[in-house]
C-alpha cells in the first residue's frame, strides 16, 4: 500500500488527526474493514501533495469511537456511513444521522458485518444483528 | 367530441416524467439523450416535465431500493389517469447486476404496475423511443379514467 | 424573520438524480442546508462477497454509468498491484484514450446540464449534440455507447485498428472545432456571468480543509490532479492541471470547459505515441494483501481501497467517489445564497449521486 501507515489508539486518534491537519494534510476518507467477529479496522486516509498517509485504528465492535469531525468537519459523512453499515458508534459527530444516512428501518442494520448476517436471513431482519445494535 | 380531442392530443403529444430510482446513470443519460438533437423526440411533441401531475408516461430507470420505493409510489399516485409506466434497463426490469445487493428490492414491477419493459444495459436511445411508442398504444386503448 | 424549511429533491427538474436537501431559508436567503442521501444506495461494495474479483469489474463499472471506464481502470490497477501484474504499454495508452473520451463526454454532459440549470436550453442542446459524437466513437471502438467494459485485470480486451485511429482523429478535430465555437457563448455571455460569477464561493483554504476534489478544488486555485501521479500512461504524456482561482460557479465552469480541450489534446498525444504490441497480459493466481489506488475521474479524485486474502472473492472493497468528498464543500457554499441559485450551485460540483451512495 502506498504511503505510511501509523497505528493509533482511540485516545491518540483525534490528536494525530489534528496534527495531520496542522501539517497540511487533506482528509481523503475513512475506510472501515471488519477483521473478525469482534474487531474492526478504521483507516483514515490523508493526502498531501499527492502522497498518502494512513492512520489505522483497530477497535472492538461496540466501543464508541471518537469522531474526528470536530477537527475535519468533512469526516462526518464517512463516519455516518460507517455508523450505518458497520453499526459502530461515533461520539461527538458534527451531524448525526443516527444510522439513517442510507438505510431504512426495513433493512437489517449493519449490513457490512459479515459475522452477524446469515444468507438465509436475506429478507428478514436478522435478530442478532439488531440486538447488537441495541447494546451499542 | 371533447373526449376525442383530449384523447387525440394525448397520443400526439405525450409528456414524460423521468424518475431515477437507483440507476447507475447509464440509462438516465440515454433517456436525456433521447431529448437532445440527434434523437430529438421533442419533434414528436414529447416533452420531459418535472411535475408528475402534468405527465402521461412515467419512465423509470434503475432498481428500486428500500428508500426510493416510497418516492416512486408517491410519484405514480400523483399522475393523472390514464398513465403508462415504462421500465428502462436491466436494473429496472429485474434488479440486473444489483439484484443480490442488500438494499435492493428488485425490479420496478415489484412496486408499481409496469406496461412496457425496455431491456439493455444501458438501453439504447432507439430502444427507449420504441418503448415510449409502445406505451402510447396503451394510452390509445385506455378507456375512460377509472375514477376522476 | 421566520425560518422556513424547503425541501429540494429527491425528484427535481434540474436533477437527473435523486438527492434531497433540506434547505432552511430566511426570506429567500439560505441559512442552512442538510443533505439526506440513500435514494440510490444499493450496497454494491458488498457484492464482492458474491462475485469473484474478475466479475467485480462489471459491478464497479456500474457504480456510475458516466465514468464507468475510469472506475474499472482504478479497480484493475488495484488488483494488478496486488497480483504484481505488469500491464503492456499499449494497454496503458488505450486506457488513457478511453478514459479521456469518458472525461470529455462527462464534461460536455455537465456543461449542457449546467446551461439548462439557468435556463439556457439551446446551449444545453448544443453541448449534447457534440457529445453524441463521443458516444459514436465509444460505440464504434468498443461496441457500447455508455458502459464500454473494455478493462480486464492485466490490460484491455479491445484494440484500435489503424482505420479506427484515423477516423477517431478526424472526429476529434471536428469535436474540438465545435467545442471552440461554443466557447464565446459559454464563457463570455452576459446572462451566464450574471448567474454564475460570485455564486457558491469556495476559497482555496476552505476547499482543502473540506476535502474537495477535482474541478471543485481546482476552480478554487489548488493545482491538484491525480493524473499528475502518472498512473496508466499519464506519466509519459505532457499534462498540466487546469486551474482557476476565483472559486465560484463560473470558475468551476471554466475549469471543466478548458479540461475538455485538454482531454482532446491528451488523446491526440496518446494516439501519436501509441506503442505497438500486446494489449493484455495473462493473469494467473489470486490477489492477496491490501492496497489503495487513486485515479482522476471527471469529478475528481477516486479512491479504491482493496483488501484481499487470496480467495477468489475480495475481503473488502471500499469506493470513495469524488462527489462524496465534494458534498461537505457544497454544504458550505449554500448558506448566504438566494434560493433561486440553489440549482446552479448544486450542479456546479457536478453531483453524481449513484457514485456517492453506491
Amino acid at each position: 500500500m502506498q504511503g505510511d501507515i501509523i497505528a493509533v489508539g482511540p485516545e491518540t486518534l483525534v490528536r494525530e488527526a489534528a496534527q495531520a491537519k496542522v501539517d497540511g494534510y487533506r482528509l481523503v476518507t475513512l475506510s472501515c474493514v471488519e477483521l473478525d467477529a469482534e474487531t474492526v479496522d478504521i483507516l483514515y486516509h490523508f493526502d498531501k501533495d499527492l502522497t498518502l498517509k494512513h492512520l489505522r485504528l483497530t477497535v472492538p465492535k461496540g466501543t464508541p469511537v471518537p469522531s474526528i469531525s470536530a477537527v475535519h468537519w468533512a469526516a462526518f459523512l464517512a463516519e455516518n456511513e460507517i455508523q450505518d453499515l458497520f453499526g459502530l458508534h461515533f461520539t461527538g459527530l458534527a451531524v448525526d444521522y443516527e444510522g439513517t444516512l442510507y438505510l431504512e428501518d426495513e433493512v437489517r442494520r449493519t449490513p457490512f458485518c459479515r459475522y452477524s448476517i446469515r444468507q438465509s436471513d436475506k429478507n428478514t431482519p436478522a435478530p442478532d444483528a439488531r440486538q447488537e445494535m441495541g447494546e451499542n | 367530441m371533447l373526449k376525442n380531442l383530449i384523447q387525440k392530443s394525448r397520443i400526439k403529444s405525450p409528456w414524460l416524467l423521468h424518475y431515477d430510482c437507483s440507476s447507475c446513470n447509464g440509462c438516465d443519460i440515454e433517456v436525456l439523450a433521447c431529448l437532445t438533437p440527434v434523437y430529438d423526440i421533442e419533434r414528436f411533441g414529447i416533452i420531459n416535465v418535472g411535475n408528475p401531475k402534468h405527465a402521461d408516461i412515467l419512465l423509470v430507470t434503475g432498481t428500486v431500493n428500500q428508500r426510493n420505493k416510497k418516492v416512486l409510489v408517491n410519484l405514480f399516485d400523483q399522475m393523472p389517469h390514464p398513465k403508462a409506466v415504462i421500465a428502462i434497463g436491466s436494473c429496472a426490469l429485474s434488479g440486473g447486476i444489483f439484484r443480490e445487493a442488500y438494499n435492493v428490492v428488485g425490479g420496478v414491477d415489484k412496486v408499481i404496475p409496469v406496461d412496457v419493459y425496455v431491456p439493455g444495459c444501458p438501453a439504447k436511445p432507439e430502444a427507449i423511443i420504441d418503448g415510449v411508442v409502445l406505451g402510447l398504444e396503451k394510452l390509445k386503448t385506455a378507456s375512460l379514467p377509472a375514477r376522476l | 424573520m421566520f425560518k422556513t424549511v424547503i425541501p429540494f429533491g429527491p425528484q427535481h427538474p434540474v436533477l437527473p438524480e435523486p438527492i434531497h436537501l433540506k434547505l432552511t431559508v430566511e426570506d429567500e436567503r439560505i441559512t442552512e442546508a442538510i443533505p439526506s442521501l440513500g435514494f440510490v444506495h444499493r450496497g454494491l461494495e458488498r457484492l464482492a462477497d458474491l462475485r469473484d474479483f474478475h466479475q467485480m469489474i462489471q459491478v464497479v463499472e456500474r457504480v456510475c454509468g458516466i465514468c464507468s471506464m475510469i472506475h474499472a481502470v482504478c479497480y484493475c490497477q488495484g488488483i494488478e498491484e496486488l497480483m504484481a501484474v505488469e500491464v503492456p504499454p499499449r494497454a496503458k495508452f488505450l486506457r488513457v484514450i478511453w478514459s479521456e473520451l469518458h472525461r470529455i463526454h462527462s464534461h460536455l454532459l455537465w456543461l449542457g446540464l449546467f446551461a439548462d440549470s439557468f435556463g439556457f436550453e439551446s446551449l444545453f442542446m448544443q453541448f449534447w449534440r457534440i457529445r453524441e459524437k463521443i458516444m459514436d466513437i465509444n460505440e464504434a471502438t468498443t461496441g457500447n455507447r455508455v458502459i464500454i467494459s473494455v478493462n480486464v485485470v492485466g490490460g484491455v480486451r479491445r484494440d484500435l485498428s489503424h482505420a479506427q485511429i484515423k477516423w477517431v482523429l478526424s472526429e476529434l478535430q471536428m469535436i474540438e472545432q465545435d467545442i471552440k465555437r461554443l466557447e464565446n457563448t459559454m464563457l463570455s455571455d452576459y446572462t451566464i456571468k450574471k448567474r454564475t460569477v460570485g455564486k457558491g464561493l469556495l476559497t482555496a483554504p476552505q476547499a482543502s480543509e473540506l476535502g474537495a476534489v477535482g474541478p471543485t478544488l481546482r476552480g478554487s486555485g489548488v493545482a491538484q490532479d491525480i493524473r499528475q501521479t502518472g498512473y496508466a500512461a499519464y506519466g509519459e504524456l505532457d499534462f498540466e492541471p487546469v486551474v482557476e482561482t476565483d472559486g465560484d460557479c463560473y470558475a468551476r465552469c471554466k475549469v471543466r470547459f478548458r479540461e475538455t480541450l485538454a482531454s482532446i489534446d491528451l488523446i491526440l498525444q496518446a494516439i501519436a505515441n501509441l506503442p505497438a504490441g500486446e494489449t493484455r497480459q495473462k493473469v494467473k493466481g489470486r490477489p492477496e494483501g491490501e492496497t489503495v489506488t487513486r485515479v482522476e475521474q471527471p469529478r475528481g479524485e477516486l479512491l479504491y481501497y482493496i483488501k484481499a486474502n487470496g480467495n477468489k472473492n475480495l475481503e473488502r472493497l471500499r469506493i470513495r467517489t469524488p462527489t462524496f468528498a465534494n458534498i461537505p464543500a457544497l454544504l458550505t457554499m449554500l448558506p448566504g445564497m438566494w434560493l433561486s441559485d440553489v440549482p446552479v450551485i448544486v450542479l456546479s460540483i457536478d453531483p453524481c449521486i449513484s457514485c456517492t451512495e453506491r
